[in-house]
């Protein structure tokens, strides 16, 4: 019988969701452990971490400005109503991976990065559906090389792991994406 | 004896074509690796890139560096570019651009080529 440690139990993003509408009164471990970062519940070295947090504030940082974006987007009046739906489920997405990348980082002893108040989009060329959907597809390219960058430099390996299945998440956005542009929606074998 | 050189020539010609394709990576679809945290014309999680060629690290009018670029005294050329996108933690310890770096010389090669170009340079 698997228990509520059980990483298979944590990992997957819906178990993710169910934790955080449960509120804010996650206890460190949970937040640990959340993140599928058992190893970060028993402690880790302080240097260690410190590189850590700086991964994961880079990533938070990104993640904090798709969500703008995806917000420029759906209140942009370009989009179609089921468009403008996916969207905003991408960017429900983008909140969950910043609220747990926020989550991890005070776990670790550091501070989460703030969402900025203004965040500078090109929206003087976003005239069209198509071109709202170009700009977030290069997002979550780009999305899927920074956490790809990112992976192998955790000290912690089960933060990497975290990472590797929000990569994950960045590429499916992607793929729908180009796929909804007309585009082949997986153009390669490997991403880089 | 006729065929076995068609062959050998139809082989020597794909393999050269694979050569060149993989000799010749486009500086700007490899930008697109980029996209998460930079755009050429404004700042994001990293800053802006054009303007790069010459740019003292970290001096992008207000951009908020860590510490460790902001006095890194680096010049952002092909030479320090170069090492830099190889490994950006190893030539810079504390930066916040977390990215393992561009293990293929040639790779970055085009993108540093593309990023200094003139177009991108003066924010074209």
């Amino acid at each position: 019988m698997k228990t509520p440690t059980d990483t298979t139990l944590i990992l997957p993003a819906l178990a993710r969701r169910r934790f955080l509408q449960q509120g804010a009164t996650l206890s460190a471990t949970a937040v640990a452990l959340l993140g599928g970062c058992p190893a970060l519940a028993a402690g880790s070295g302080d240097g260690q971490a410190a590189g850590d947090v700086r991964i994961l504030n880079t990533a938070l940082a990104a993640e904090q400005e798709a969500i703008a974006a995806y917000q420029l987007g759906a209140d942009s009046g370009l989009l179609s109503a089921s468009i403008r739906s996916v969207a905003l489920q991408f960017q429900g997405h983008h909140k969950e991976h910043a609220e747990l990348l926020a989550s991890t980082v005070e776990k670790l002893g550091g501070q989460p990065a703030a969402a900025r108040a203004h965040y500078d989009f090109p929206t003087a060329g976003l005239k069209a559906e198509a071109d709202v959907l170009r700009f977030a597809a290069g997002l979550e390219r780009g999305a899927v090389s920074a956490y790809l960058g990112a992976v192998p430099l955790f000290a912690n390996r089960e933060l990497a792991k975290a990472a590797a299945s929000i990569l994950g998440d960045e590429a499916m956005h992607w793929a729908v994406l180009r796929q909804v542009l007309g585009e082949v929606a997986v153009p390669t074998a490997f991403v880089s | 004896m006729c065929v076995r050189k068609i062959r050998s020539g139809l082989l020597a010609g794909l393999l050269l074509a694979a050569a060149a394709a993989a000799a010749a990576p486009d500086g700007e679809a490899l930008y697109g690796r980029c996209l998460a945290c930079h755009a050429l014309r404004y700042d994001r999680v990293g800053p802006r890139h054009c303007g790069l060629a010459g740019r003292l690290a970290g001096s992008v009018p207000g951009f908020a560096y860590s510490a460790a670029m902001r006095d890194a005294g680096i010049v952002w050329q092909a030479d320090t570019l170069d090492r830099f996108l190889a490994a950006p933690a190893a030539m810079v310890p504390g930066t916040t651009m977390t990215y393992a770096g561009i293990a293929d010389p040639a790779e970055r090669a085009a993108l540093i080529d593309w990023l200094l170009a003139p177009a991108q340079a003066a924010c074209r």
